[in-house]
């Protein structure tokens, strides 16, 4: 399709109306000290000599301010492997922007988390890999970093951030979620949020290892909604179920390019973090034209706006704008087609496909993970 | 919905929680960890008054006389209106001991 100058339309030519955006990922690097083998980053990371400079950032969340955003979620990779991390924290509030600042906690001293607080970061999440030190060091890949993450912990509410715990929940430690809980609970988070493996990139390599079972996606939801109950008024759960169990697919992004979009570390705007997945998708760069233009008249972020571009069963769905035929990352990864309905769909015809091949997963024997790194050299 | 905070009580924004104005939609929002909320005239108005220092009830009874309105509703709204902000961990009440 020709550049949208005008009206803009989705990927069938049907016109359709961008909204605002609301919040912004920026991963401000692909580096990390920490190897999880469900990185949400793309398998071919971005190097550090592609990284945009600290004022690229001001400029870009100038324009995201400007476009609409209120809030970036500044992370990585781990945004503290960048050094100049304080001054791309104080262009976001300089922009007006509140900021969430997404961490592993590991290789950000107590002097600079407390630079961090002075340049005006709003909020701090912190990944946690497990409940013990054995579980925490195996998954990150990261011998220690159970003591690290623990004295960050500390820091972050001495220095008095609000503290949210990020605990990503697998087959290997789902049953370990009151404990995990508890935990965040003692360590005075006001959230928590229990987000099962999203299989994508590194977690699709790693499927066979980090499948939960049905049991386990049922007993997730049973811990969620009676920890909602215990903790009313005292720590907030925010719960991404295992979809691949679901009866309907997530509403992934709350529909493609209409409240958030993600800004890599070389300045390649997404429409969502996996989106790259979708290989024949021409994405664009903030070194190129300016995210409002990029917003409101790129192909990539037009696609699948709106609903013309459905094809059946989401097409004639009662649910097509509750959900939006779910996540298109999804579609193209198990259907082979970015525009299909989302296989995770009971309503798609490859659904059973998709619950036999969860069920061969969540049943292998496997533990072993292949570890997210950058490839040697260059 | 069981109310989570007493006419006694002392609610304020904790820090990571603020009132700001979206010049690019023209509103108000409430912006705190991970989450924006739209805020309509109620809700500012309820929130403006959050000083840290003035029990519910004072707020309750300054707004009633602001808006000419009886109390009783007025309290219920508020009341409401902070536990569902109060579930969000967006608004904390104040240890009196």
């Amino acid at each position: 399709m020709k550049d949208q100058l005008q009206q803009p339309r989705d990927l069938d030519g049907n016109p359709v109306t961008p909204g605002l955006p609301m919040a912004m990922l920026a991963e401000v690097t692909h580096r990390c000290p920490l190897a999880c083998p469900y990185c949400s980053n793309p398998v071919e990371l971005v190097r550090a000599g592609s990284e945009l400079s600290a004022d690229d950032w001001g400029r870009v969340f100038r324009e995201a301010a400007d476009l609409g955003v209120l809030q970036v979620h500044i992370s990585g990779g781990e945004p503290g492997a960048r050094r100049d991390l304080a001054q791309i924290v104080a262009h976001a509030r300089d922009a007006g922007l509140y900021v969430n600042l997404i961490t592993s906690g590991i290789g950000i001293t107590r002097d600079r988390l407390e630079e961090l607080d002075r340049a005006g970061v709003d909020h701090v999440q912190l990944s946690l890999q497990g409940i013990r030190p054995d579980m925490a060091d195996r998954i990150s890949g990261h011998p220690g970093s159970w003591d690290k993450k623990m004295g960050f912990a500390d820091w972050v509410t001495e220095i008095g951030f609000p503290l949210t715990i990020n605990a990503v929940v697998h087959r290997q430690n789902m049953e370990r979620l009151p404990d995990m809980l508890e935990l965040a609970e003692r360590l005075g988070a006001r959230r928590i949020e229990v987000a099962t493996v999203q299989f994508h990139g590194w977690a699709d390599l790693n499927r066979g290892a980090l499948m939960p079972t049905r049991e386990q996606a049922a007993f997730a939801r049973q811990v969620v909604n009676e920890g909602r109950i215990r903790l009313r008024g005292r720590m907030v759960i925010d719960y991404v179920p295992a979809d691949h169990h679901a009866v309907f697919p997530k509403a992934c992004m709350g529909g493609w390019g209409s409240t958030g979009l993600n800004v890599g570390p070389d300045g390649t705007v997404l429409p969502c973090h996996a989106a790259q997945s979708i290989g024949w998708m021409r994405f664009e760069n903030v070194k190129e034209r300016s995210l409002s233009d990029i917003w409101h008249l790129s192909d990539s972020f037009n696609a699948f706006r709106g609903t013309a571009w459905m094809p059946e069963p989401c097409a004639s769905c009662e649910r097509k704008t509750i959900d939006f035929g779910g996540c298109r990352c999804q579609a193209m990864a198990l259907a082979g087609d970015a525009r299909a309905t989302d296989p995770v769909c009971s309503k798609s015809p490859l659904h059973a496909q998709v619950v036999a091949r969860a069920e061969g997963d969540a049943a292998a024997e496997t533990t072993e993970f292949v570890y997210r790194r950058m490839k040697k050299g260059g | 919905m069981t109310p989570l905070i007493q006419p006694q009580d002392v609610p304020y924004l904790p820090r990571g929680v603020r009132l700001q104005g979206d010049h690019v939609r023209g509103i108000r929002v409430l912006q705190a960890p991970e989450r924006a909320m739209q805020l309509d005239q109620i809700g500012e108005a309820i929130l403006t008054e959050l000083d840290g220092a003035r029990s519910m009830a004072a707020i309750v009874a300054e707004l009633a006389v602001r808006y000419n309105a009886p109390e009783d509703q007025i309290a219920g709204d508020v009341r409401d209106f902070l536990t569902g902000l109060i579930e969000r961990r967006m608004v904390f009440v104040k240890d009196i001991t």
